[in-house]
């Protein structure tokens, strides 16, 4: 593993970043504020893409950067998790409900169907 | 938050993502796990994450004054970076494709129990804290 490999982790997992902070803002400002579409977006968009890599059986440095550094940073647990405990906090126990099951059910299904079109390619 | 950040926003995010990730990944390198194998480091990163989060939020919206780089340096940023949904995911994936059921079900219930009771701790751990006088309440 050379430190090249490891530079770009650190510059992939920024931008990885960043470009979540862009989509989850542009979805935001689109659907509003009642529910945390966002961060759902961000991730299902992720599950698919690292569920292609996988489908695409990625491996060594090749999957280091593209799925762990640059999907992994793209897609957040934490932010998931302080939204769904803020609805509970707001009393939206309903959405927090389904906060936790849709990312979830869809989650798995996301990264299922990019692992059938990365097998295909 | 509206999608026009300014340069310092940028930068501090992708700064604080660059840290959170050089840490995942060098904990998903150095611990690596066959598939029906319980992902320490994924289920580790998560929950440090969330724990982290709570904290930072909850300190920097009621406790401290209104600061511009705080919030996307160490939430947007590192924790945002330190935590990963999609690698929990495939994870689970794996564990269904490998018909390990039960792990795949405990697996997502104890991110889900664990990363939530997480958020939950430090934030009450924050509120705990008397607010000062003079600093920024939402």
């Amino acid at each position: 593993m050379s430190v090249l490999v490891w530079v770009l982790v650190v510059l992939i997992g920024g931008a990885g970043s960043v470009l979540r902070f862009y989509v989850d803002g542009l979805v935001s400002s689109a659907s509003g504020r009642d529910f945390p579409y966002g961060t759902l977006v961000v991730n299902l968009s992720g599950s698919v893409i690292l569920g292609l890599l996988a489908g695409l059986a990625l491996a060594g440095d090749a999957a280091l950067l593209a799925g762990t550094a640059a999907v992994g940073s793209y897609t957040t647990f934490s932010t998931w998790m302080l939204e769904t405990q803020r609805l509970t906090e707001e009393r939206q126990h309903r959405k927090a409900a389904l906060n936790i099951v849709v990312s979830l059910v869809l989650g798995v299904a996301a990264a299922a169907l990019g692992r059938l079109i990365g097998a295909q390619l | 938050m509206v999608p026009h950040p300014d340069g310092q926003t940028v930068a501090a995010i992708f700064a604080g993502g660059a840290l959170g990730t050089l840490a995942r990944a060098a904990l998903a390198q150095a611990f690596p796990h066959a598939a029906t194998a319980w992902p320490w480091p994924t289920f580790g990163v998560n929950i440090v994450a969330a724990l982290l989060l709570g904290y930072f939020v909850t300190r920097l919206q009621e406790r401290l004054p209104l600061s511009s780089y705080r919030r996307p340096l160490l939430g947007t940023g590192i924790c945002g970076g330190l935590s990963t949904f999609s690698t929990m995911q495939v994870e689970i994936l794996k564990m269904l494709s490998a018909h390990a059921y039960g792990l795949a079900a405990g697996y997502a219930a104890a991110s889900i129990a664990a990363g939530y009771a997480a958020i939950h701790l430090s934030t009450a751990l924050v509120r705990r804290v008397p607010v000062v006088r003079g600093s920024v309440r939402r």
